[in-house]
């Protein structure tokens, strides 16, 4: 417990020393925001009937910086192996499943942080939510959360350095996002597009987000959640295991 | 007991064999070296022992513990500055050292106490709040100095601890680590044959992944080479008191190779007069060139 807690403080630390990197990595998901929620304010997308674009596209923006921040967060381990530090937690008592579930956590802290930065600018824009279902909108942020931080640490024990991260920002980070139901409803892609978009568990990340936030969704609330629960026991058991059995040289 | 035991250690690197069985023993307390040019082995041989990498074959021991079943105990037990600086250039000194003692589960007394101690020692007090990232090259390798000293460790790793410094911060580091030297077994690598003789008890001399040679540095030096010129009879007594270090003769001198020169010089003169005499001292740096050659 005592190793994790100092891993996580020094994560968040870190964290909150670079305000350069944390204004940076809001940039995009801002613009995609105010642009989008303008741009299509007075489309007619069918399977959203009645409902404001903007309403259902702000839980899917902040979904989607959680996708980002988690696994971008999982994947700086890469970077503590290049600048050494690593080796310096490495060698130290505390064992590797405690060093693993720290960065988890500390992850999941600076993606919620993140979350909540976006969600205030989505209230500035007119958010529409409902403010009694608040702890499960952030739940299922949270659960987001653990699920792509461990797959980011998981991705991260099989790269030598960082000219992988960008294989892991356009093969994995893009699709799994375009993909999810953030942008558009799922009933609207095509049918094969649509069981894809089934296996991919941010889908049900943004499900349950608009689900809290503003009572639409196309899976059972229950299913979302479950699957969230599944998926981030999954990945945290994954990141543990191959963080245990990693090498540092 | 031993604070460090390797058997017949074996680590490939796909078809690379980095250390090729190699065996060696450390006492408690004492400083061994490990010695070689580069890509000899040490740093790999150095990463096994704290558990970083899984040997291929054969046993480690560390202050008792196997580093293969007992990877947890052997991490409580050592201390470690590496190579290539490992610490977290967006804290500052202090924070550090703060960071490494919680890690270690140092109470906060404690902490306090050891970081003040430890920042004195490598001179770092009045940079104490400044972020590493501002550091020279010089100043990090003294903070890692510290760092792998704060909690005590029964045995303190130094991977090439002076590479790459200038002459004065390598004088220092030198001071710090003979400082330190009794409170804890320390094995430290380098390619620096001056660094081995100063520091170490005992060294050992790797060369493409084995062991050619192991002992203290004095040992491992080769015999000074001594050339008498004297008169027959004298060299007569000389040829029957020292016939056995005798390499060459001829009119009027005789060639030594001799152990320690320093004894031989006053034995020589009660046996005989000189006329003149020439000393070519050999030097640990002969004896590790024709080790790895």
């Amino acid at each position: 417990m005592r190793g994790l807690y100092v891993i996580w403080l020094r994560d968040v630390k870190r964290f909150v020393r670079a305000r350069s990197r944390l204004i940076g990595s809001l940039g995009m998901p801002i613009f995609f925001m105010i642009f989008f929620s303008l741009g299509f304010r007075r489309a007619n997308i069918p399977s959203l009937e009645s409902l404001n674009y903007i309403d259902f596209l702000i839980p899917g923006i902040v979904s989607m910086v959680v996708l980002f921040t988690g696994t971008f967060s999982g994947v700086s381990v890469v970077w503590d192996r290049q600048f050494g530090f690593l080796r310096e937690i490495m060698v130290s008592p505390v064992s590797r499943t405690t060093i693993a579930l720290g960065r988890i956590f500390s992850g999941a802290t600076t993606a919620i942080f993140q979350a909540t930065v976006m969600f205030l600018l989505g209230i500035a824009l007119g958010f529409n939510f409902r403010i009694q279902m608040l702890p499960f909108f952030f739940l299922s942020l949270f659960l987001t959360a653990l699920v792509f931080t461990g797959i980011g640490i998981a991705i991260s024990t099989k790269m030598k350095d960082i000219h992988g991260f960008q294989i892991v920002v356009n093969f994995f980070v893009f699709p799994v996002f375009l993909l999810s139901g953030a942008l558009f409803p799922i009933s609207e892609l095509p049918e094969i597009l649509r069981s894809i978009s089934k296996l991919n568990p941010l889908t049900y990340g943004v499900d349950a987000a608009r689900w809290a936030s503003i009572g639409f969704c196309e899976i059972d609330p229950l299913v979302d959640f479950s699957v969230l629960i599944l998926c981030s026991v999954l990945t945290t058991f994954l990141a543990s295991y191959l963080f245990n059995k990693t090498e540092v040289e | 007991m031993k604070a460090v035991v390797v058997e017949n250690l074996v680590k490939d690197f796909g078809n690379f064999r980095a250390i090729d069985c190699v065996s060696f023993e450390v006492e408690e307390g004492e400083v061994f070296g490990i010695l070689g040019p580069n890509g000899a082995g040490k740093t790999t041989t150095i990463k096994i022992l704290i558990t970083l990498l899984k040997p291929t074959k054969g046993r480690a021991f560390v202050a008792g513990y196997d580093v293969l079943k007992s990877a947890s105990d052997v991490r409580k037990n050592i201390g470690v500055v590496f190579q290539e600086t490992t610490l977290e250039l967006e804290f500052t000194a202090r924070e550090n050292l703060d960071f490494h003692a919680r890690l270690y589960g140092m109470s906060k007394a404690e902490r306090e106490k050891r970081i003040e101690e430890m920042l004195n020692l490598v001179e770092l007090e009045s940079f104490s709040d400044k972020l590493v990232k501002t550091f020279s090259g010089g100043m990090k390798r003294r903070l890692e100095i510290a760092r792998g000293f704060l909690h005590n460790p029964k045995i303190l790793f130094l991977d090439e601890p002076t590479l790459g410094l200038d002459a004065k911060t390598r004088r220092k580091i030198w001071k710090y680590i003979e400082e330190l030297k009794g409170s804890s077994t320390i094995v430290l690598t380098t390619h620096y044959i001056e660094e081995a003789e100063k520091l170490c008890d005992r060294i050992v001399v790797m060369n493409k992944g084995k062991i050619v040679a192991m002992d203290s540095p004095k040992n491992l030096k080769a015999e000074d080479r001594v050339v008498i010129y004297s008169s027959k009879e004298d060299l007569d007594l000389i040829k029957k008191n020292f016939g056995s270090l005798i390499v060459s003769e001829d009119d009027g001198k005789v060639e030594l190779l001799v152990k320690d020169v320093e004894s031989f010089i006053p034995k020589l003169f009660e046996v005989a007069k000189v006329k003149e005499m020439s000393i070519k001292r050999s030097t640990l740096e002969d004896a590790y060139i024709k080790m790895v050659e």
